[in-house]
Protein backbone atom coordinates (compact mmCIF):
# COMPACT_ATOMS: atom_id res chain seq x y z
CA UNK A 1 0.00 0.00 0.00
CA UNK A 2 1.74 3.14 -1.22
CA UNK A 3 -0.59 5.73 0.33
CA UNK A 4 -0.39 5.31 4.09
CA UNK A 5 -3.92 6.63 4.48
CA UNK A 6 -6.90 4.33 4.61
CA UNK A 7 -8.41 4.27 1.11
CA UNK A 8 -11.80 5.98 0.85
CA UNK A 9 -13.49 2.69 0.02
CA UNK A 10 -12.39 1.25 3.38
CA UNK A 11 -14.23 4.02 5.20
CA UNK A 12 -17.46 3.58 3.28
CA UNK A 13 -20.23 1.76 5.07
CA UNK A 14 -21.32 -1.23 3.10
CA UNK A 15 -20.74 -4.92 2.87
CA UNK A 16 -19.80 -7.09 5.83
CA UNK A 17 -18.60 -9.79 3.44
CA UNK A 18 -14.84 -9.97 3.02
CA UNK A 19 -14.99 -11.70 -0.36
CA UNK A 20 -17.36 -9.03 -1.71
CA UNK A 21 -15.02 -6.35 -0.43
CA UNK A 22 -12.08 -8.12 -2.00
CA UNK A 23 -13.95 -8.42 -5.30
CA UNK A 24 -14.29 -4.62 -5.31
CA UNK A 25 -10.86 -3.66 -4.00
CA UNK A 26 -8.43 -6.38 -4.99
CA UNK A 27 -10.15 -8.85 -7.32
CA UNK A 28 -6.81 -10.44 -8.22
CA UNK A 29 -6.65 -11.89 -4.70
CA UNK A 30 -9.77 -14.01 -5.21
CA UNK A 31 -8.88 -17.60 -6.09
CA UNK A 32 -11.59 -17.90 -8.73
CA UNK A 33 -10.62 -14.71 -10.58
CA UNK A 34 -7.23 -15.87 -11.74
CA UNK A 35 -7.12 -16.57 -15.44
CA UNK A 36 -5.89 -20.02 -16.37
CA UNK A 37 -4.49 -20.13 -19.91
CA UNK A 38 -6.90 -21.79 -22.29
CA UNK A 39 -5.98 -24.69 -24.46
CA UNK A 40 -3.77 -27.38 -23.19
CA UNK A 41 -5.15 -27.34 -19.67
CA UNK A 42 -8.26 -29.48 -20.00
CA UNK A 43 -7.95 -32.69 -18.08
CA UNK A 44 -4.21 -32.13 -17.79
CA UNK A 45 -4.26 -29.17 -15.41
CA UNK A 46 -5.38 -31.61 -12.78
CA UNK A 47 -2.18 -33.60 -13.21
CA UNK A 48 0.03 -30.53 -12.87
CA UNK A 49 -1.00 -29.70 -9.34
CA UNK A 50 -1.48 -31.86 -6.26
CA UNK A 51 -4.92 -33.26 -5.55
CA UNK A 52 -6.43 -33.81 -2.16
CA UNK A 53 -8.40 -36.97 -1.82
CA UNK A 54 -10.77 -38.36 0.82
CA UNK A 55 -12.68 -36.47 3.53
CA UNK A 56 -15.31 -38.06 5.77
CA UNK A 57 -17.67 -36.53 8.31
CA UNK A 58 -20.20 -38.08 10.66
CA UNK A 59 -22.52 -36.68 13.31
CA UNK A 60 -23.02 -38.02 16.81
CA UNK A 61 -25.31 -37.03 19.65
CA UNK A 62 -23.18 -34.13 20.89
CA UNK A 63 -21.68 -32.85 17.66
CA UNK A 64 -19.86 -33.81 14.50
CA UNK A 65 -16.52 -35.36 13.54
CA UNK A 66 -14.58 -34.63 10.35
CA UNK A 67 -11.49 -36.49 9.24
CA UNK A 68 -9.22 -36.49 6.22
CA UNK A 69 -6.41 -38.71 5.04
CA UNK A 70 -2.95 -37.20 4.55
CA UNK A 71 -2.15 -37.92 0.92
CA UNK A 72 -1.94 -35.52 -2.00
CA UNK A 73 -1.44 -36.99 -5.46
CA UNK A 74 -0.26 -35.62 -8.79
CA UNK A 75 -1.28 -38.11 -11.41
CA UNK A 76 0.41 -41.33 -10.34
CA UNK A 77 2.87 -39.54 -8.04
CA UNK A 78 2.33 -39.06 -4.33
CA UNK A 79 2.91 -35.32 -4.04
CA UNK A 80 2.79 -35.15 -0.26
CA UNK A 81 2.40 -37.69 2.51
CA UNK A 82 1.40 -35.42 5.36
CA UNK A 83 -0.81 -32.78 3.80
CA UNK A 84 -3.60 -31.43 5.98
CA UNK A 85 -6.99 -31.19 4.36
CA UNK A 86 -9.30 -30.58 7.29
CA UNK A 87 -9.30 -27.05 8.69
CA UNK A 88 -11.30 -25.23 11.34
CA UNK A 89 -13.43 -22.63 9.53
CA UNK A 90 -14.34 -20.88 12.77
CA UNK A 91 -14.95 -21.90 16.35
CA UNK A 92 -17.95 -24.10 15.55
CA UNK A 93 -17.29 -25.39 12.07
CA UNK A 94 -14.70 -27.14 9.95
CA UNK A 95 -14.11 -27.54 6.27
CA UNK A 96 -12.43 -30.45 4.52
CA UNK A 97 -11.17 -30.17 0.97
CA UNK A 98 -10.96 -32.51 -1.95
CA UNK A 99 -9.77 -31.50 -5.39
CA UNK A 100 -6.97 -29.16 -6.48
CA UNK A 101 -5.05 -28.65 -3.26
CA UNK A 102 -3.55 -25.23 -4.07
CA UNK A 103 -6.84 -23.59 -4.94
CA UNK A 104 -8.67 -25.44 -2.19
CA UNK A 105 -6.27 -24.24 0.52
CA UNK A 106 -6.60 -20.68 -0.76
CA UNK A 107 -10.38 -21.01 -0.74
CA UNK A 108 -10.29 -22.26 2.84
CA UNK A 109 -8.21 -19.24 3.84
CA UNK A 110 -10.70 -16.95 2.15
CA UNK A 111 -13.60 -18.75 3.83
CA UNK A 112 -11.98 -18.50 7.27
CA UNK A 113 -11.36 -14.79 6.76
CA UNK A 114 -14.91 -14.36 5.48
CA UNK A 115 -16.43 -15.84 8.65
CA UNK A 116 -14.11 -13.96 10.99
CA UNK A 117 -14.63 -10.70 9.10
CA UNK A 118 -18.39 -10.98 9.35
CA UNK A 119 -18.13 -11.75 13.05
CA UNK A 120 -15.94 -8.73 13.73
CA UNK A 121 -17.96 -6.28 11.67
CA UNK A 122 -21.41 -7.42 12.73
CA UNK A 123 -20.55 -8.42 16.29
CA UNK A 124 -22.28 -11.76 15.85
CA UNK A 125 -21.52 -15.02 14.03
CA UNK A 126 -23.27 -16.16 10.88
CA UNK A 127 -25.90 -18.87 11.24
CA UNK A 128 -24.86 -22.39 10.24
CA UNK A 129 -26.90 -22.08 7.03
CA UNK A 130 -25.40 -18.66 6.39
CA UNK A 131 -21.90 -20.09 6.59
CA UNK A 132 -22.83 -22.99 4.31
CA UNK A 133 -24.27 -20.54 1.76
CA UNK A 134 -21.19 -18.32 1.82
CA UNK A 135 -19.03 -21.34 1.07
CA UNK A 136 -21.36 -22.23 -1.80
CA UNK A 137 -20.86 -18.73 -3.22
CA UNK A 138 -17.07 -19.11 -3.07
CA UNK A 139 -17.22 -22.44 -4.89
CA UNK A 140 -19.50 -20.96 -7.53
CA UNK A 141 -16.85 -18.29 -8.12
CA UNK A 142 -14.39 -21.03 -8.97
CA UNK A 143 -16.55 -22.63 -11.68
CA UNK A 144 -14.35 -21.32 -14.50
CA UNK A 145 -11.31 -23.08 -13.07
CA UNK A 146 -13.34 -26.18 -12.30
CA UNK A 147 -14.25 -26.41 -16.00
CA UNK A 148 -10.54 -26.52 -16.78
CA UNK A 149 -9.86 -29.36 -14.43
CA UNK A 150 -9.06 -27.42 -11.25
CA UNK A 151 -12.17 -28.25 -9.27
CA UNK A 152 -12.58 -27.83 -5.53
CA UNK A 153 -15.23 -29.85 -3.73
CA UNK A 154 -15.28 -29.22 0.01
CA UNK A 155 -17.22 -30.85 2.78
CA UNK A 156 -18.49 -28.52 5.46
CA UNK A 157 -19.50 -29.58 8.96
CA UNK A 158 -20.25 -27.78 12.16
CA UNK A 159 -22.21 -27.58 15.33
CA UNK A 160 -25.41 -25.57 14.94
CA UNK A 161 -25.96 -23.69 18.18
CA UNK A 162 -29.53 -22.84 17.11
CA UNK A 163 -30.64 -26.46 16.68
CA UNK A 164 -28.07 -27.99 19.10
CA UNK A 165 -26.88 -30.59 16.64
CA UNK A 166 -24.02 -31.42 14.32
CA UNK A 167 -24.71 -30.73 10.64
CA UNK A 168 -22.94 -31.69 7.42
CA UNK A 169 -23.10 -29.99 4.02
CA UNK A 170 -21.74 -31.27 0.75
CA UNK A 171 -21.21 -29.29 -2.45
CA UNK A 172 -20.82 -29.75 -6.17
CA UNK A 173 -18.49 -27.78 -8.44
CA UNK A 174 -21.27 -25.39 -9.49
CA UNK A 175 -21.80 -24.31 -5.88
CA UNK A 176 -24.80 -26.54 -5.26
CA UNK A 177 -25.23 -27.01 -1.54
CA UNK A 178 -26.75 -30.15 -0.09
CA UNK A 179 -27.35 -30.95 3.55
CA UNK A 180 -26.45 -34.53 4.43
CA UNK A 181 -27.88 -36.59 7.26
CA UNK A 182 -25.73 -38.65 9.62
CA UNK A 183 -22.56 -38.97 7.52
CA UNK A 184 -21.00 -38.09 4.21
CA UNK A 185 -17.74 -38.32 2.34
CA UNK A 186 -16.10 -36.55 -0.62
CA UNK A 187 -13.06 -37.16 -2.79
CA UNK A 188 -11.65 -40.01 -4.80
CA UNK A 189 -12.02 -42.61 -2.04
CA UNK A 190 -15.44 -41.35 -0.98
CA UNK A 191 -17.37 -44.26 -2.50
CA UNK A 192 -15.50 -46.78 -0.38
CA UNK A 193 -15.58 -44.57 2.72
CA UNK A 194 -19.31 -44.08 2.38
CA UNK A 195 -19.90 -47.79 1.91
CA UNK A 196 -17.86 -48.44 5.01
CA UNK A 197 -19.73 -45.85 7.07
CA UNK A 198 -23.05 -47.27 5.89
CA UNK A 199 -22.22 -50.50 7.70
CA UNK A 200 -20.43 -49.01 10.70
CA UNK A 201 -22.42 -45.90 11.49
CA UNK A 202 -25.06 -45.98 14.19
CA UNK A 203 -27.07 -43.00 15.41
CA UNK A 204 -26.21 -43.81 19.05
CA UNK A 205 -22.42 -43.54 18.59
CA UNK A 206 -20.64 -41.35 21.11
CA UNK A 207 -17.69 -39.10 20.30
CA UNK A 208 -14.97 -41.75 20.54
CA UNK A 209 -17.13 -44.29 18.67
CA UNK A 210 -17.69 -41.75 15.92
CA UNK A 211 -13.95 -41.06 15.68
CA UNK A 212 -13.26 -44.79 15.35
CA UNK A 213 -15.96 -45.10 12.65
CA UNK A 214 -14.41 -42.33 10.49
CA UNK A 215 -10.89 -43.74 10.92
CA UNK A 216 -12.25 -47.16 9.83
CA UNK A 217 -13.91 -45.49 6.84
CA UNK A 218 -10.64 -43.80 5.83
CA UNK A 219 -8.84 -47.14 6.15
CA UNK A 220 -11.39 -48.72 3.79
CA UNK A 221 -11.00 -45.81 1.37
CA UNK A 222 -7.20 -46.20 1.39
CA UNK A 223 -7.61 -49.96 0.98
CA UNK A 224 -9.37 -49.62 -2.37
CA UNK A 225 -8.38 -46.16 -3.68
CA UNK A 226 -4.75 -45.63 -4.63
CA UNK A 227 -5.03 -41.86 -4.17
CA UNK A 228 -6.08 -42.11 -0.53
CA UNK A 229 -3.34 -42.56 2.04
CA UNK A 230 -3.73 -45.15 4.75
CA UNK A 231 -2.22 -44.83 8.22
CA UNK A 232 1.57 -44.52 7.73
CA UNK A 233 2.97 -46.75 10.48
CA UNK A 234 6.64 -46.22 9.75
CA UNK A 235 6.40 -42.44 9.74
CA UNK A 236 3.57 -42.33 12.28
CA UNK A 237 1.36 -40.17 10.06
CA UNK A 238 -2.33 -40.51 10.87
CA UNK A 239 -5.51 -38.78 9.70
CA UNK A 240 -6.39 -35.26 10.82
CA UNK A 241 -9.52 -35.51 12.97
CA UNK A 242 -11.54 -32.44 13.93
CA UNK A 243 -14.25 -32.80 16.58
CA UNK A 244 -16.87 -30.06 17.00
CA UNK A 245 -19.25 -29.96 19.93
CA UNK A 246 -21.24 -27.31 21.79
CA UNK A 247 -17.95 -26.28 23.44
CA UNK A 248 -16.36 -25.48 20.09
CA UNK A 249 -14.07 -27.30 17.71
CA UNK A 250 -10.73 -28.92 18.41
CA UNK A 251 -8.28 -31.01 16.50
CA UNK A 252 -7.62 -34.33 18.14
CA UNK A 253 -4.02 -34.68 19.31
CA UNK A 254 -1.85 -36.85 17.05
CA UNK A 255 -1.30 -39.28 19.92
CA UNK A 256 -5.05 -39.79 20.36
CA UNK A 257 -5.59 -40.42 16.66
CA UNK A 258 -2.59 -42.74 16.64
CA UNK A 259 -4.16 -44.77 19.47
CA UNK A 260 -7.42 -45.15 17.52
CA UNK A 261 -5.54 -45.98 14.31
CA UNK A 262 -3.43 -48.61 16.11
CA UNK A 263 -6.62 -50.19 17.42
CA UNK A 264 -8.15 -50.23 13.94
CA UNK A 265 -4.98 -51.76 12.46
CA UNK A 266 -4.81 -54.38 15.21
CA UNK A 267 -8.36 -55.42 14.29
CA UNK A 268 -7.48 -55.54 10.61
CA UNK A 269 -4.55 -57.84 11.35
CA UNK A 270 -7.13 -60.44 12.35
CA UNK A 271 -9.67 -59.49 9.67
CA UNK A 272 -8.26 -57.30 6.87
CA UNK A 273 -11.72 -56.28 5.63
CA UNK A 274 -12.63 -54.76 8.98
CA UNK A 275 -15.51 -55.26 11.38
CA UNK A 276 -18.40 -57.43 10.29
CA UNK A 277 -21.93 -56.04 10.21
CA UNK A 278 -24.92 -58.28 10.98
CA UNK A 279 -26.68 -59.70 7.90
CA UNK A 280 -30.11 -58.74 9.10
CA UNK A 281 -31.05 -56.11 11.63
CA UNK A 282 -30.62 -57.40 15.14
CA UNK A 283 -28.94 -60.60 13.91
CA UNK A 284 -25.63 -61.93 15.12
CA UNK A 285 -22.45 -61.02 13.33
CA UNK B 1 -22.65 40.06 -0.79
CA UNK B 2 -20.73 38.63 2.10
CA UNK B 3 -17.15 39.67 2.66
CA UNK B 4 -14.60 36.89 2.90
CA UNK B 5 -12.87 37.39 6.27
CA UNK B 6 -9.23 36.59 6.74
CA UNK B 7 -8.69 33.86 9.34
CA UNK B 8 -5.12 33.05 10.26
CA UNK B 9 -4.08 29.41 9.88
CA UNK B 10 -3.30 29.30 13.60
CA UNK B 11 -6.80 30.42 14.46
CA UNK B 12 -8.34 28.01 11.97
CA UNK B 13 -6.51 25.03 13.43
CA UNK B 14 -7.25 26.13 16.96
CA UNK B 15 -10.96 26.41 16.20
CA UNK B 16 -10.99 22.97 14.63
CA UNK B 17 -9.10 21.48 17.57
CA UNK B 18 -11.46 23.12 20.06
CA UNK B 19 -14.41 21.77 18.14
CA UNK B 20 -13.04 18.23 18.16
CA UNK B 21 -11.96 18.39 21.79
CA UNK B 22 -15.39 19.58 22.86
CA UNK B 23 -17.06 16.65 21.14
CA UNK B 24 -14.64 14.16 22.68
CA UNK B 25 -14.91 15.66 26.17
CA UNK B 26 -18.64 14.99 26.27
CA UNK B 27 -18.29 11.19 26.25
CA UNK B 28 -17.33 8.96 29.13
CA UNK B 29 -13.72 7.89 29.52
CA UNK B 30 -12.12 4.71 28.24
CA UNK B 31 -9.27 3.25 30.25
CA UNK B 32 -6.53 0.97 28.93
CA UNK B 33 -4.38 -0.86 31.47
CA UNK B 34 -1.43 -3.12 30.70
CA UNK B 35 -1.10 -6.11 32.98
CA UNK B 36 0.84 -9.36 33.15
CA UNK B 37 -1.33 -11.25 30.62
CA UNK B 38 -2.02 -8.46 28.14
CA UNK B 39 -3.98 -5.25 27.82
CA UNK B 40 -7.33 -4.49 29.42
CA UNK B 41 -9.88 -1.93 28.24
CA UNK B 42 -12.73 -0.68 30.37
CA UNK B 43 -15.44 1.93 30.00
CA UNK B 44 -18.85 2.67 31.37
CA UNK B 45 -21.22 1.82 28.54
CA UNK B 46 -24.66 0.47 29.36
CA UNK B 47 -25.30 -0.47 25.72
CA UNK B 48 -24.69 -4.13 24.93
CA UNK B 49 -24.76 -3.56 21.20
CA UNK B 50 -22.85 -0.34 20.54
CA UNK B 51 -19.33 -1.17 21.54
CA UNK B 52 -16.51 1.22 22.22
CA UNK B 53 -13.94 -1.57 22.49
CA UNK B 54 -13.58 -4.04 19.64
CA UNK B 55 -11.44 -6.71 18.09
CA UNK B 56 -9.43 -5.81 15.01
CA UNK B 57 -7.25 -8.88 14.53
CA UNK B 58 -5.59 -11.76 16.36
CA UNK B 59 -3.53 -9.63 18.73
CA UNK B 60 -4.88 -6.17 17.99
CA UNK B 61 -7.76 -4.34 19.63
CA UNK B 62 -9.34 -0.96 19.19
CA UNK B 63 -11.05 1.38 21.62
CA UNK B 64 -12.57 4.77 20.95
CA UNK B 65 -14.36 7.72 22.44
CA UNK B 66 -16.25 10.45 20.66
CA UNK B 67 -18.80 10.23 17.91
CA UNK B 68 -20.06 6.70 17.41
CA UNK B 69 -20.65 6.94 13.67
CA UNK B 70 -17.16 8.28 13.08
CA UNK B 71 -15.20 5.78 15.14
CA UNK B 72 -17.38 2.91 13.93
CA UNK B 73 -16.33 3.87 10.40
CA UNK B 74 -12.67 3.83 11.46
CA UNK B 75 -13.12 0.49 13.20
CA UNK B 76 -14.62 -1.14 10.11
CA UNK B 77 -11.86 0.31 7.96
CA UNK B 78 -9.32 -1.13 10.38
CA UNK B 79 -10.90 -4.59 10.27
CA UNK B 80 -10.91 -4.46 6.48
CA UNK B 81 -7.29 -3.34 6.34
CA UNK B 82 -6.16 -6.02 8.80
CA UNK B 83 -8.13 -8.84 7.19
CA UNK B 84 -6.97 -7.86 3.72
CA UNK B 85 -3.32 -7.70 4.78
CA UNK B 86 -3.57 -10.96 6.71
CA UNK B 87 -5.16 -12.66 3.71
CA UNK B 88 -2.74 -11.26 1.14
CA UNK B 89 0.38 -11.89 3.26
CA UNK B 90 0.15 -13.77 6.52
CA UNK B 91 -1.55 -13.40 9.88
CA UNK B 92 1.79 -12.49 11.50
CA UNK B 93 2.20 -9.57 9.10
CA UNK B 94 -0.71 -7.59 10.49
CA UNK B 95 0.77 -5.19 13.03
CA UNK B 96 -0.63 -2.65 15.43
CA UNK B 97 1.98 -0.16 14.31
CA UNK B 98 0.82 -0.39 10.69
CA UNK B 99 -2.77 0.10 11.72
CA UNK B 100 -1.98 3.02 14.03
CA UNK B 101 -0.05 4.63 11.20
CA UNK B 102 -2.98 4.27 8.78
CA UNK B 103 -5.36 5.77 11.34
CA UNK B 104 -2.96 8.64 12.07
CA UNK B 105 -2.57 9.51 8.40
CA UNK B 106 -6.32 9.35 7.86
CA UNK B 107 -7.23 11.46 10.90
CA UNK B 108 -4.43 13.94 10.15
CA UNK B 109 -5.57 14.44 6.58
CA UNK B 110 -9.18 14.95 7.57
CA UNK B 111 -8.20 17.37 10.33
CA UNK B 112 -6.14 19.63 8.13
CA UNK B 113 -8.29 19.50 5.01
CA UNK B 114 -10.55 22.52 4.78
CA UNK B 115 -13.54 20.74 3.33
CA UNK B 116 -14.41 18.20 6.00
CA UNK B 117 -15.20 18.73 9.63
CA UNK B 118 -12.57 17.10 11.86
CA UNK B 119 -13.42 13.74 13.37
CA UNK B 120 -14.50 14.09 17.01
CA UNK B 121 -12.78 10.89 18.10
CA UNK B 122 -9.83 9.61 20.03
CA UNK B 123 -8.57 6.06 19.64
CA UNK B 124 -6.50 3.42 21.33
CA UNK B 125 -4.83 0.76 19.23
CA UNK B 126 -3.24 -1.99 21.30
CA UNK B 127 -1.22 -4.99 20.24
CA UNK B 128 0.05 -7.72 22.52
CA UNK B 129 3.28 -9.61 21.95
CA UNK B 130 4.65 -12.82 23.37
CA UNK B 131 5.67 -11.15 26.62
CA UNK B 132 4.46 -8.09 28.51
CA UNK B 133 7.55 -6.20 27.34
CA UNK B 134 6.39 -6.58 23.72
CA UNK B 135 2.92 -5.15 24.35
CA UNK B 136 2.17 -1.88 22.63
CA UNK B 137 -0.45 0.72 23.28
CA UNK B 138 -0.96 3.65 20.91
CA UNK B 139 -3.17 6.60 21.51
CA UNK B 140 -4.38 8.57 18.50
CA UNK B 141 -5.95 11.97 18.72
CA UNK B 142 -8.42 13.74 16.39
CA UNK B 143 -5.60 15.55 14.57
CA UNK B 144 -3.64 12.42 13.74
CA UNK B 145 -1.05 12.57 16.49
CA UNK B 146 0.20 9.23 17.76
CA UNK B 147 1.51 8.67 21.25
CA UNK B 148 3.11 5.47 22.49
CA UNK B 149 1.63 4.87 25.93
CA UNK B 150 3.12 2.76 28.69
CA UNK B 151 1.34 1.14 31.60
CA UNK B 152 -2.02 2.81 31.35
CA UNK B 153 -3.85 5.49 29.38
CA UNK B 154 -7.16 7.29 29.58
CA UNK B 155 -9.13 9.24 26.99
CA UNK B 156 -12.52 10.92 26.80
CA UNK B 157 -14.34 13.09 29.32
CA UNK B 158 -12.87 13.32 32.84
CA UNK B 159 -9.62 11.85 31.50
CA UNK B 160 -7.55 13.98 33.92
CA UNK B 161 -9.36 12.82 37.04
CA UNK B 162 -9.36 9.17 36.01
CA UNK B 163 -5.75 9.40 34.84
CA UNK B 164 -4.70 10.94 38.14
CA UNK B 165 -6.32 8.10 40.05
CA UNK B 166 -4.48 5.53 37.92
CA UNK B 167 -1.20 7.41 38.19
CA UNK B 168 -1.24 7.00 41.96
CA UNK B 169 -2.23 3.34 42.04
CA UNK B 170 -0.94 1.66 38.90
CA UNK B 171 1.62 -1.11 39.37
CA UNK B 172 3.37 -3.02 36.63
CA UNK B 173 2.79 -6.73 36.07
CA UNK B 174 -0.52 -6.88 37.96
CA UNK B 175 -2.88 -9.84 37.57
CA UNK B 176 -6.02 -9.58 35.44
CA UNK B 177 -8.27 -9.35 38.50
CA UNK B 178 -6.18 -6.52 39.97
CA UNK B 179 -6.14 -4.69 36.65
CA UNK B 180 -9.94 -4.96 36.32
CA UNK B 181 -10.46 -3.72 39.87
CA UNK B 182 -8.12 -0.78 39.34
CA UNK B 183 -9.63 0.20 35.98
CA UNK B 184 -13.21 0.00 37.22
CA UNK B 185 -12.43 1.91 40.41
CA UNK B 186 -10.73 4.60 38.31
CA UNK B 187 -13.80 4.93 36.07
CA UNK B 188 -16.03 5.45 39.10
CA UNK B 189 -13.71 8.03 40.62
CA UNK B 190 -14.53 11.74 40.54
CA UNK B 191 -13.13 14.64 42.52
CA UNK B 192 -16.24 14.63 44.68
CA UNK B 193 -16.68 10.96 45.50
CA UNK B 194 -16.17 7.35 44.36
CA UNK B 195 -19.06 5.51 42.77
CA UNK B 196 -19.45 1.75 42.38
CA UNK B 197 -20.42 1.17 38.75
CA UNK B 198 -22.79 -1.81 38.26
CA UNK B 199 -21.16 -4.65 36.31
CA UNK B 200 -23.98 -4.53 33.76
CA UNK B 201 -23.05 -0.93 32.88
CA UNK B 202 -19.43 -1.82 32.18
CA UNK B 203 -17.86 -2.71 28.89
CA UNK B 204 -14.62 -4.56 29.60
CA UNK B 205 -12.50 -6.46 27.12
CA UNK B 206 -8.98 -7.87 27.15
CA UNK B 207 -6.28 -8.95 24.79
CA UNK B 208 -5.28 -12.07 26.68
CA UNK B 209 -1.95 -13.70 25.87
CA UNK B 210 -2.91 -16.86 27.78
CA UNK B 211 -5.79 -17.76 25.42
CA UNK B 212 -4.93 -20.84 23.38
CA UNK B 213 -6.77 -19.60 20.27
CA UNK B 214 -4.93 -17.32 17.83
CA UNK B 215 -7.58 -14.66 18.42
CA UNK B 216 -6.65 -13.19 21.77
CA UNK B 217 -9.47 -10.69 22.14
CA UNK B 218 -12.23 -11.53 24.55
CA UNK B 219 -15.01 -9.62 26.27
CA UNK B 220 -15.54 -9.96 30.01
CA UNK B 221 -19.30 -10.20 30.54
CA UNK B 222 -21.15 -9.05 33.65
CA UNK B 223 -21.07 -12.46 35.40
CA UNK B 224 -17.31 -12.83 34.92
CA UNK B 225 -16.78 -9.21 35.97
CA UNK B 226 -18.69 -9.71 39.21
CA UNK B 227 -16.47 -12.70 39.88
CA UNK B 228 -13.28 -10.70 39.22
CA UNK B 229 -14.36 -7.56 41.02
CA UNK B 230 -15.54 -9.30 44.17
CA UNK B 231 -17.66 -7.53 46.77
CA UNK B 232 -17.70 -3.78 46.13
CA UNK B 233 -20.69 -2.46 48.08
CA UNK B 234 -23.94 -1.06 46.65
CA UNK B 235 -23.72 -0.19 42.97
CA UNK B 236 -25.01 3.03 41.53
CA UNK B 237 -25.96 3.82 37.93
CA UNK B 238 -24.45 6.90 36.38
CA UNK B 239 -26.44 10.01 37.28
CA UNK B 240 -28.35 11.28 34.26
CA UNK B 241 -26.85 14.77 34.46
CA UNK B 242 -23.27 13.72 35.18
CA UNK B 243 -20.33 15.35 33.51
CA UNK B 244 -20.49 12.64 30.87
CA UNK B 245 -23.91 13.82 29.71
CA UNK B 246 -27.02 11.68 29.42
CA UNK B 247 -26.27 9.94 26.17
CA UNK B 248 -23.25 7.91 25.30
CA UNK B 249 -20.60 9.57 23.24
CA UNK B 250 -21.10 12.95 21.75
CA UNK B 251 -24.82 13.31 22.42
CA UNK B 252 -25.36 15.95 25.03
CA UNK B 253 -29.08 16.09 24.45
CA UNK B 254 -29.10 19.63 23.11
CA UNK B 255 -28.37 20.40 19.49
CA UNK B 256 -26.65 17.09 18.76
CA UNK B 257 -28.49 14.32 16.95
CA UNK B 258 -29.03 11.25 19.12
CA UNK B 259 -26.34 8.64 18.55
CA UNK B 260 -26.44 5.87 21.09
CA UNK B 261 -29.81 4.90 22.61
CA UNK B 262 -28.72 4.49 26.21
Amino acid sequence: MRDPRLPAAFLQPGTSSFSDFLADQAPDLLPGRRAVPQGHAGGQAGDLAPHGTTIVAATFGGGVVMAGDRRATMGNIIAQRDIEKVFPADEFSAVGIAGSAGIAVEMVRLFQTELEHYEKIEGTTLSMDGKANRLAALIRGNLGMAMQGLAVVPLFAGYDLASDSGRIFSYDVTGGRYEETAFHSVGSGSLFARGSLKKLYRADLDESGCVTAVVQALYDAADDDSATGGPDLTRRIFPVVQVITADGGRRLADADVAAVADQVIAGRMARPDGPVAPLVEGGQA
Amino acid sequence: MSMPFYVSPEQLMKDRADFARKGIGRGRSVVAVQHADGVLFATENPSQALHKVSEIYDRIAFAAVGRYNEFENLRIAGVRLADMRGYAYDRRDVTGRGLANAYAQTLGTIFSSGGEKPYEVELFVAEIGDTAADDQLYRLTYDGQVADEHGFAVMGGAADVVGGYLEERYTEGASLADAVRLAVAALGHTDADDRVIPATDLEVAVLDRTRSQPRKFTRLRAARLDELLGERGPAEHAPADAAGGPGADGSDGSDEPPIAPV
